[in-house]
């Protein structure tokens, strides 16, 4: 600041950096407070999506793309052996998870309530992706309380049983590193010893999370905004951020857990310690690489809602602040844009078997951050219907499936295919995001006029090939 | 023949670097020029072929229990790793390997003895396809500033310079060979680029004769008669592309660079580029990395780094920015020179062409520009790509650089180019693998004696002949980012590893599905309906006529006859198969809707499935499905285990 006059620099969650300079000291000094307070509510309700009113469409009736209910009815394959519990119903049994939730139908409600206390946050095992083609499933919880003195849970173990009924084994993907594994006892927690869960075999794929993840960004942000041109400077920054090698673990171990499914034929169970991060992380991931139906833009989206959203990532916790940050905030972590990079590394493989685009991508990382629509606020589904999210505000998802919107958002080479899609995870194979962390740089604008060009291209060959 | 000391080995394995399990059991038979292995349990018994030629290195390493590994490195970044089991015949394949892909004459070269069944006048015509001299009348020359001058006639004042060169009007033969004498190898100031609209010009030399003090007059009229063409301009550039401490230790070898006061009005300017030795190694580095098993990420892009590769392409992209800059921003003329004026000059000075000059990034336009800066100018293509077996101190990747930076520029403007990225590799490859004549020699004069025109085949014509494969669907002249002087970013992250040269070979690295494929089948498809569209518009015309005769004559119960209104309909693809019956619509909609793209990718896509599917081998987690594999030692081909 000089004289009378001043400077703001605003840096945007959407990695954007305005600079205004305004006239007037005092003037200056109060905007910055207004904005500094104006972008820090603490209350929900106070929120932007609360008051925003879109002119072309009313609240909608029914919030969201699906509600697990409607999932598993659709689901018929599931219904001989898994059932749909309400045992959830005022998410007292697990505060994270949605009211109903899927099951071994052999399980009872009562069992379930035990099994719970025995995992943390209440977060038992519960079906998230049943493979036709095998009848294998795939399983999400948080790690059990085994503690110290090796506690053990019958009803857990029960559960887990009759997850893999019928089967000789089932795979455990803990994503810590056994040592960490070993050390979750101190804290009470712990992880499926041997002889306690005979017919589960464990694996060990360490993925960072958390303040690790948050600060990994941070750095590849700051290396993305350095202006010295010099190369091996650039080179040993985008190293030292690790971001890239935290998209290729991702990847390698949703990959893992796929071939376990599918080619393996054996069910998994994912969990890390939460299982509100990396579990969800890799269970969508291995979903796509999988299941064609999660491929299309609609699919895509349900997949989030029920993974993420329904899932309880808690969204408020963790994309609160993003990379430009100042304040070390305990709980921020860049875990859904880690999924939607990995997701563009697929993208970036398999260009046509996605049904969506990268500007998709891009939307959902902004709007994760900082939005008009209710979808990304609160931590859970328990915390969205106490603040009537879902009865006040606009959904996302909806709004991005209109029909004016959804060609924006589709992938103009969309080829379904019925096969899996195995990324490939060498260092060469996986690129930068530019059109996420060089999104305001002119080259991410010259690779936006391509995917016009290309858009261009197939629709005029739609148009003659109809005509 | 004679160097064949096995002509068939059996029961050879074939490993895969990425995933060892993918490994093929085969015979591996040697002829006079490639080496061939083929499949022997596969129903398809394919083959693979590796032309000696292309063998850059064979390495022959300790025997094992499965045999003795055999590693042949390519020069087109193919590794071939063979398990032979009889280390006698290893041995043998290894000595004969040895030789073969190290001739000692040029006439033992494979372009000598290609000779695919085209009659004689053709390959003669093949040579007529690309020629240098027509691009200077491409760019309006000779004209009043330049002129065509035969002073190297027959190759007298400097014997790696080409016949046809353009020097100012004004240089006069005494002037250009006085000057001659002042340079290295006597490769006096020539052009290389001119700029009809501004009249500023590339021009391109070697290294000053200047020590510590010595001057040349006739020198100096030339760089003055350089600056003199360019009537809008006060000065010019004067750019050793060299970095500044090379060219200073140049002087103590009577060499250097030019002193600013001892020219008139000229701007000197270092730019950094490292010499030769500096970037074979740094090549050499960066292949190390890109050919380990299996990387951590950490591993890769420090191993990247310290190659230093990315950094030498970036200082070459710069370079020919500085002066692309130069001529089309500040209507200025540039002088460009290293040591001896063919490898980072003429890198230099072809990048500033495609950086200036749309052509340059089309088809013909990039073989003319090989053809003249490189070719013509006497890079020593021989001794760079090795091609005999010679000093391997003079051997260097430049013309790879080059090359690099194309790919580097296309990837920024996916829109600009009308070659893709397979033009760019087939010209590396055919560049090294000897089959044509063209970069067969150092220079035009050797060529001469070779007697290449009159012996070997020419690849532009070849590359012409195939052109649908290069070109790029996403090509648009008239696109406002296409037109023009190209400003690339040379900020680092817009510098990538080029995957598609380097690991050409390791299918399992690279995208799965090509955009670029569907592209071109949507573009073909997209113009011959086009073209139907038209020739049934023309039809209908015709038939409206005839119609409006007969319907005139006797038929009513047909409908009356409207073509205007009845346009749209007509246009259906329905029309291109049968008659105008009104009735025929759904069936032939469905025939026709068959011929469709969505359809032939559709196929393509399961094809390629097959090989999604059997890419699933690399991935198999047979070993870290064992308990605690994440610090399994042998976790075998786990590529998911990675990191």
């Amino acid at each position: 600041m000089s004289g009378s006059s001043g400077t703001i620099t605003i840096k945007c969650k959407d990695m954007r950096v305005i600079q205004f300079d305004i006239p007037g000291m005092e003037q200056c000094l109060n905007i910055a407070h207004s904005i500094e307070i104006l972008s820090c509510l603490d209350n929900v309700c106070k929120m932007y999506p609360f008051f925003y009113k879109p002119t072309d469409s009313n609240l909608p009736k029914q919030w969201g793309l699906s509600t697990p209910e409607t999932h598993y009815s659709k689901m018929k394959d599931l219904h001989k052996k898994w059932r749909l519990s309400s045992v959830n119903r005022d998410y007292s049994v697990c505060p994270s998870y949605p009211p109903a939730v899927i099951v071994p139908s052999s399980i009872g409600d009562d069992v379930l309530i035990k099994a719970a206390k025995f995992r943390q946050g209440g977060r038992f095992p519960v079906l998230c992706y049943y493979h036709r083609k095998n009848g294998m499933v795939i399983v999400r919880s948080s790690q059990p309380l085994t503690g110290a003195n090796r506690k053990r849970c019958s009803e857990d173990e029960l559960l887990l049983q009759a997850v893999i009924e019928g089967s000789d084994k089932g795979y455990i993907i803990d994503m810590r590193s056994s040592q960490q594994a070993q050390q979750a006892w101190m804290t009470g927690g712990g992880f499926e010893s041997k002889s306690c869960y005979e017919r589960w075999k464990r694996l060990h794929r360490h993925m960072e999370r958390g303040k690790v993840l948050q600060e990994s960004l941070i750095k590849l942000v700051e290396a993305c905004s350095d202006e010295s041109h010099n190369m091996d400077r650039w080179l040993s920054k985008l190293e030292n951020s690790k971001w890239l090698s935290h998209v290729q673990t991702a990847l390698s171990t949703a990959g893992l857990l796929a071939e376990c499914v599918e080619r393996d034929g054996h069910s998994a169970l994912v969990h890390g310690y939460e299982g509100t991060d990396c579990s969800l992380l890799i269970s969508t991931l291995a979903q796509l690489i999988v299941d064609p139906s999660c491929r299309s833009l609609e699919g895509f989206l349900a997949l989030l809602e029920r993974e993420w959203l329904q899932g309880g990532h808690p969204f408020q916790q963790r994309c609160a602040h993003s990379a430009f940050s100042h304040a070390r905030l305990q709980q921020e972590s860049p875990v859904f844009l880690l999924l939607l990079d990995s997701v563009w590394q697929l993208w970036r493989q398999f260009p046509l078997a996605l049904g969506f685009s990268e500007v998709l991508l891009l939307r959902l990382a902004t709007e994760a951050y900082a939005s008009d629509y209710g979808t990304f606020l609160c931590n859970n589904d328990q915390e969205r219907c106490a603040a009537g999210v879902k009865d006040r505000t606009h959904c996302l998802f909806q709004s991005l499936l209109k029909p004016t919107e959804r060609d924006y958002y589709s992938n103009p080479l969309y080829e379904p295919t019925e096969l899996a899609i195995w990324p490939s995870v060498h260092p060469q194979s996986l690129q930068l995001w530019k059109g996420f962390f060089l999104r305001w740089t002119e080259q991410a604008r010259l690779l936006e006029e391509v995917q016009e060009e290309i858009r261009n291209m197939v629709i005029k060959w739609g148009k003659l090939a109809l005509s | 023949m004679e160097h064949i000391r096995l002509p068939k080995v059996e029961n050879v394995k074939l490993l895969d670097r990425v995933s060892p399990r993918r490994s093929r059991v085969g015979t591996l038979y040697l002829t006079a020029t490639h080496s061939i292995f083929v499949e022997s349990l596969a129903p398809q018994r394919r083959e693979t072929w590796v032309l000696h030629s292309l063998v850059c290195c064979v390495e022959k390493q300790a025997s094992t229990e499965s045999g003795c590994p055999l590693l042949i490195h390519c020069k087109n970044f193919q590794v071939l790793h063979f398990s032979v089991p009889q280390e006698s015949d290893c041995l043998d394949v290894f000595l004969s390997l040895q030789r073969l892909s190290q001739p000692e004459k040029y006439e033992e070269l494979y372009c000598f003895s290609y000779k695919p069944n085209v009659p004689e006048a053709q390959r003669r015509q093949e040579w007529a396809f690309v020629d240098a001299r027509a691009d200077y009348r491409r760019m309006g020359l000779p004209n009043s500033q330049w002129k065509l001058s035969s002073v190297n006639r027959h190759y007298k004042v400097s014997d790696t310079y080409p016949a046809d060169l353009l020097v100012p009007y004004s240089a006069t033969p005494p002037v250009i060979v006085g000057s001659s004498k002042f340079r290295s190898r006597g490769r006096f100031p020539a052009l290389s680029y001119y700029c009809k609209d501004n009249h500023a010009a590339i021009c391109r030399s070697s290294q000053p004769l200047s020590g510590f003090s010595a001057r040349c007059l006739e020198d100096e009229q030339m760089l003055e008669a350089v600056l003199r063409s360019n009537p809008h301009s006060d000065f010019m550039y004067v750019v050793d592309t060299r970095p500044k401490l090379n060219a200073i230790a140049n002087r103590a070898a009577g060499k250097g660079y030019e002193n600013e006061d001892n020219y008139s009005d000229i701007k000197f300017q270092f730019l950094g580029i490292e010499n030769i030795h500096v970037m074979r190694n740094s090549q050499q580095k960066m292949l190390e990395v890109s050919e380990l098993r299996s990387p951590s990420m950490s591993d890769f892009l420090e191993g990247l780094e310290s190659s230093g590769w990315l950094k030498h392409i970036k200082a070459v992209l710069d370079a020919g920015i500085f002066i692309a800059k130069a001529i089309a921003e500040e209507g200025v003329s540039v002088l460009v020179h290293c040591s001896d004026g063919w490898d980072r000059t003429a890198q230099v000075c072809s990048v500033a062409s495609v950086l200036l000059d749309p052509f340059y990034r089309t088809l013909r336009g990039l073989m003319v520009l090989i053809e003249k800066d490189w070719i013509s100018f006497g890079h020593k293509f021989s001794h760079r790509c090795s091609h005999l077996d010679g000093d391997p101190k003079e051997v260097s990747p430049i013309i790879d650089q080059f090359l690099e930076c194309l790919w580097q520029l296309m990837e920024q403007f996916p829109c600009a180019f009308q070659y893709n990225e397979k033009f760019l590799i087939t010209v590396h490859n055919h560049v090294y693998s000897c089959q044509y004549g063209n970069f067969i020699g150092n220079c035009q004069r050797e060529r001469i004696e070779l007697q290449v025109h009159e012996k070997t085949h020419s690849l532009w014509s070849f590359l012409w002949t195939n052109r649908a494969d290069y070109i790029n669907p996403l090509y648009r002249p008239d696109h406002s980012q296409t037109q023009g002087l190209l400003r690339p970013s040379t900020a680092p992250y817009c510098f990538k590893f080029w995957r598609g040269l380097y690991n050409r070979f390791d299918q399992g690295m690279h995208p799965r599905q090509s955009v670029e494929d569907y592209l071109r089948a949507i573009q073909e498809e997209t113009q011959q309906l086009e073209e139907q569209l038209a020739s049934h518009k023309q039809k209908i015309t015709e038939m409206a006529r005839e119609q409006s005769w007969s319907t005139a004559s006797s038929d009513k119960s047909l409908p009356p006859w409207d073509p205007g209104n009845n346009l749209a309909l007509a246009n259906t693809p329905q029309d291109y198969t049968s008659s105008f019956l009104p009735s025929s619509t759904p069936k032939d909609l469905d025939s026709s809707t068959a011929i469709l793209p969505p359809h032939d990718s559709s196929l393509k896509a399961e094809t390629s499935g097959s090989d999604q599917e059997s890419g699933i081998a690399d991935l198999s987690c047979r070993s870290p499905l064992s308990e605690e594999s994440a610090r399994d030692p042998d976790s075998d081909e786990a590529v998911y285990s990675a990191a």
